[in-house]
């Protein structure tokens, strides 16, 4: 049970700590934030800085369609609080295209069709990138486990598995 | 010219009679055997760059200026009154605009009238008490903490059967059966039926319910802008929830503009409008800012709708040699505490088999639980696993294969009506499954402790479209076009086949054509996406408004250039004629006339007298089940589907896959659970409520009969939407039983009911 808040008479019991300064590094670039420290890494991405690419399936760390990368590691950003990333390096979905091109992984995604409704494919692609940036040629199987933790209710699951198979193939071409 | 006609239009399995407005020419759907430009073409996604960009703006990405946020009270109680709400000390922190209550919003009726916006009587646990609006979301749920209410908990029922009983609690004041009775049909006469059989199957099937968890929740962000209210939603049907906002909040249809441009996923539980619609509406009335009301993913599977659970008595009578005699369900449907529309859980007993003596009675019953909505092909994703188990169970005490069985008792005529269908694709979907599958040659093999087994199911849905649905087409001064209908993209691709059908009747490239829906305020009206309607309903009419289109062009061309019209056409965005030299660009024919706009109008034409109009399929699996874990394996999953002409082969396998899947999830893990003491879902989030994953996904195999159904519509193409997640679980259960050579006949099949199966079977 969360413990009962005294009278808002008291404005301090609902205040917490306050707002606290912090710097994300978002897609190269050095942002100043003021926020509660309850404020999720997603919702700073979100709210604070209007990065609304990365998107909120269930905000509590079980469908993936918040996933970025920290210090090129996927995360949920649901389950991370700003306040701890602060002076860390973030990639969002948005830091994917480069001058007006698709990153081979979007150009994958569309040429497959590994995606219907979309609002998971921010998540999955993000989680791709920081699969094959470890991985370049991975296996099907190899996909099918990294990928795990993304869910896609429209089911793209068979072409998501191309699409990074596929994406590989770009990549190692250096499209 | 307007024409006002009578005709008959069907929705997820039920018949209407309308009169509704036509207009344009009627089109003769382009010839089978050519090869067209671009429809049937395999054209990727055309808004695939934005959602995979992550520039697509979804309902729940709009953030407005000075936009306040709304967070729901739900109640702990399944069935309670309200005796005292206090919203002092809530309304008092800073940041709290207001708590609405049903002490202080209008009396507005809900669900038909079963209800209102906010009531003073819970009948499910979950279900909307008050609503803080305060400066954000994180504030907004701080207040919510604050609200103290006082309920008074009521005697509640959860299972239909139950609330049937003499003195079981009463959910609304005339009943607890929804319309008072049953749903019944009949043909012949089923006594007379059952005394000619010589072989009979009767048993009872049960299937859980199911979250429909689509990635985006339900949500709306409103907005007044002086006295027009601008929506935002995650819907299925943008006029419908104008229509809907319009008339509860009593002002005119000019004033309400939906807008849905993104959609992340809807599979029919966004069909109508929500209570956080209109109450983002009034809070942003009362308050004079924006504000928005997003459903967290708990709520979602609290009271976002639901695919109900079913309880299935039926009964089977056939010859010696499986000609059917009669079919007889008895079947019981969850309502839940509200109900819009009981699901045809009797649809593919009435229609799939030749069968001369025929009832259906289903019960849809008042419970205290979340109210159901439609789940992707509702009523005969359930009434698909009862039939197509109880079918295999019938071969074998015939001693029959499965699809001979099928087969024996195959119809081209709607055994309903009595009409013959347009076209029917059930034969040759099972013939290329069976030869995909190598179905004559399968044979059995132990290996350790995996049993492989076999199965296959069959498909029968609506999926014809109709009127009213219209499009209009504009062609810019520099020979593009933007094609207009207020339809939605719930991720199915309708922008994308709208604009091949457009290009192919224009002879203008894809990509010089836009598609613009989902706006009340901009699109002529177009109908719910739901009941696999969206492409032959609005595909046709986009065909006409450009074929109107371009006679305009056509028209205004000859004059132009000086050429007779006749033998004037376009092709890849050029006017060709035997009387001109060299093609003619449209855009340097059009500079002519400076910023001149034509623009083409097209409806859709009343579908065919005297025929039935409906999709079919055929899905196979070969799996192997795990007898010392009761692991299900899918070893190869066979989809063939007749959904007439296919405009799009890429977009078109990925919602067969896609319906699979959740298929397969309907049929192994998905179940909600609601705890019979307390009344409250213990699993409302996705940890607990099992979805597929990726690697719970096997490969696909989809193929299309691909027969445009030359009387169907001027595009010869069905729905598709539902139709690939009908028969998978009956599939799948079907495979399982051949396995293990015992039958479940309870849905979702996990691990745990397999192995008390097999315990059951060697005792």
């Amino acid at each position: 049970m969360a413990k009962k808040r005294e009278s808002p008479d008291n404005p301090s019991r609902w205040r917490g700590p306050g707002k606290t300064m912090i710097r994300l590094k978002v897609n190269g670039r050095e942002h100043e934030l003021l926020v509660e420290p309850r404020r999720t890494l997603l919702d700073a991405l979100r709210v604070d800085l209007g990065l609304t690419g990365t998107k909120r399936g269930c905000n509590e760390g079980t469908c993936g369609a918040c996933t970025v990368l920290v210090e090129s590691r996927p995360i949920y950003a649901c389950m991370a609080l700003a306040i701890d990333y602060d002076g860390k390096s973030i990639e969002t979905i948005e830091s994917l295209e480069k001058n007006g091109q698709l990153h081979p992984i979007q150009k994958a995604f569309i040429k497959e069709d590994a995606l219907q409704c979309g609002f998971c494919t921010p998540g999955q692609i993000m989680a791709v990138k920081s699969l094959l940036d470890r991985k370049p040629n991975p296996t099907p199987a190899e996909i099918q486990e990294f990928m795990a933790g993304n869910l896609c209710r429209c089911g793209a699951y068979p072409k998501i598995v191309r699409a990074v198979l596929h994406a590989a193939q770009l990549i190692s071409e250096g499209a | 010219m307007s024409k006002v006609i009578q005709t008959k239009t069907e929705f997820e399995g039920r018949f209407h009679e309308e009169l509704i407005v036509v207009e344009g020419e009627g089109l003769s759907p382009w010839p089978e055997g050519i090869t067209l430009a671009y429809v049937g073409q395999r054209v990727p996604r055309l808004d695939g760059a934005e959602r995979v960009s992550g520039r697509a703006v979804y309902t729940a990405d709009v953030q407005l200026p000075g936009m306040l946020w709304g967070k729901f009270l739900r109640s702990p109680y399944p069935h309670a009154r309200i005796k005292k709400i206090d919203v002092q000390k809530a309304e008092k922190i800073p940041g709290v605009w207001l708590v609405l209550t049903y002490e202080n919003i209008p009396k507005i009726p809900f669900y038909g009238g079963q209800t209102f916006l906010l009531d003073k009587t819970i009948r499910f646990a979950g279900e909307e008490v008050a609503c803080v609006i305060a400066d954000n979301e994180e504030r907004a749920e701080d207040a919510r903490e604050e609200i103290s209410v006082e309920y008074e908990p009521l005697p509640f029922v959860l299972q239909p059967e139950e609330a049937l009983n003499p003195g079981a609690p009463q959910i609304h004041p005339a009943g607890n059966l929804v319309r008072g009775g049953p749903d019944v049909y009949e043909r012949g006469n089923i006594d007379r039926g059952f005394t000619g059989a010589e072989v009979m199957v009767e048993e009872v099937f049960k299937t859980s319910t199911a979250l429909h968890n689509a990635m985006e929740t339900h949500g709306s962000v409103a907005l007044w802008e002086g006295d027009q209210l601008v929506i935002w939603d995650s819907t299925q049907h943008i006029f419908g929830v104008r229509a809907q906002a319009a008339q509860l909040l009593d002002i005119s249809l000019n004033k309400v503009r939906v807008i849905k441009q993104y959609m992340g996923g809807g599979f029919g539980s966004k069909n109508s409008m929500g209570r956080y619609t209109l109450l983002a509406a009034l809070g942003a009335k009362m308050t004079g800012r924006p504000v928005k009301i997003l459903l967290d993913r708990h709520e979602e599977n609290l009271a976002a709708g639901n695919r109900p659970a079913s309880v299935q008595y039926l009964k089977i009578g056939a010859r010696r040699d499986g000609t059917l005699t009669a079919i007889h369900l008895r079947a019981y449907t969850a309502a839940g505490a509200y109900i819009l529309i009981p699901p045809a859980v009797g649809g593919p007993v009435r229609q799939l088999y030749s069968c001369p003596h025929v009832k259906t009675e289903q019960y849809a019953v008042f419970t205290n639980t979340g109210p159901l909505s439609a789940f992707r092909g509702p009523g005969y994703v359930e009434g698909t696993f009862a039939l197509e188990s109880a079918m295999d169970e019938l071969a074998q005490k015939l001693s029959m294969d499965p699809l001979d069985l099928r087969l024996r008792n195959y119809t081209e005529i709607n055994q309903i009506t009595g009409q013959p269908y347009s076209t029917k694709g059930l034969r040759e979907a099972y013939e290329r499954g069976a030869r995909e599958m190598g179905w004559a040659q399968r044979s059995k093999e132990e290996k350790g402790s995996k049993r492989k087994g076999f199965g296959m199911a069959s498909q029968i849905w609506g999926g014809s479209g109709g009127p009213p649905a219209y499009a209009w087409v504009k062609i810019n001064p520099d020979g593009s076009a933007v094609v207009l209908s207020g339809t939605q993209d719930l991720g199915t691709g309708t922008k994308t086949v709208l604009a091949q059908i457009a290009a192919e009747e224009l002879g203008i490239p894809m990509d010089k054509i836009s598609v613009q829906i989902g706006d009340t305020q901009i699109n002529p009206y177009a109908p719910i996406s739901a009941g696999s309607m969206t492409l032959p309903s609005v595909g046709p009419a986009v065909r006409t408004a450009a074929y109107d289109a371009k006679r305009q062009l056509l028209d205004i061309a000859a004059q132009v250039l000086q050429v007779p019209g006749e033998g004037l056409e376009i092709q890849n965005g050029s006017l060709q004629s035997p009387k001109l030299q060299q093609p003619v660009l449209l855009k340097d024919m059009l500079a002519n006339l400076r910023n001149f706009m034509i623009v083409g109008r097209g409806a859709r034409s009343p579908n065919p007298e005297g025929v039935h109009v409906n999709t079919f399929g055929a899905q196979f699996v070969e799996l192997e089940v795990d007898v010392e874990t009761g692991e299900v394996n899918i070893i190869k999953f066979i989809a063939v589907h007749d959904s007439g002409r296919v405009i799009n082969p890429l977009t078109i396998s990925s919602q067969i896959e896609g319906g699979v899947i959740q298929g397969l999830g309907f049929g192994l893990i998905e179940r909600r659970v609601v705890d019979r003491k307390t009344g409250v879902v213990l699993n409302a989030n996705l940890e607990d409520y099992r979805m597929p994953t990726i690697q719970d996904a096997p490969e696909i195999i989809s193929q299309m009969v691909d027969r445009p159904d030359l009387r169907a519509n001027n595009l010869g193409s069905k729905g598709v939407g539902e139709p690939p997640i009908i028969p998978t679980a009956a599939a799948v259960a079907n495979a399982i039983a051949d396995s293990l050579k015992v039958r479940i006949r309870e849905l979702p099949i996990t691990r745990e009911k397999v192995l008390k199966a097999l315990v059951n079977r060697n005792l």
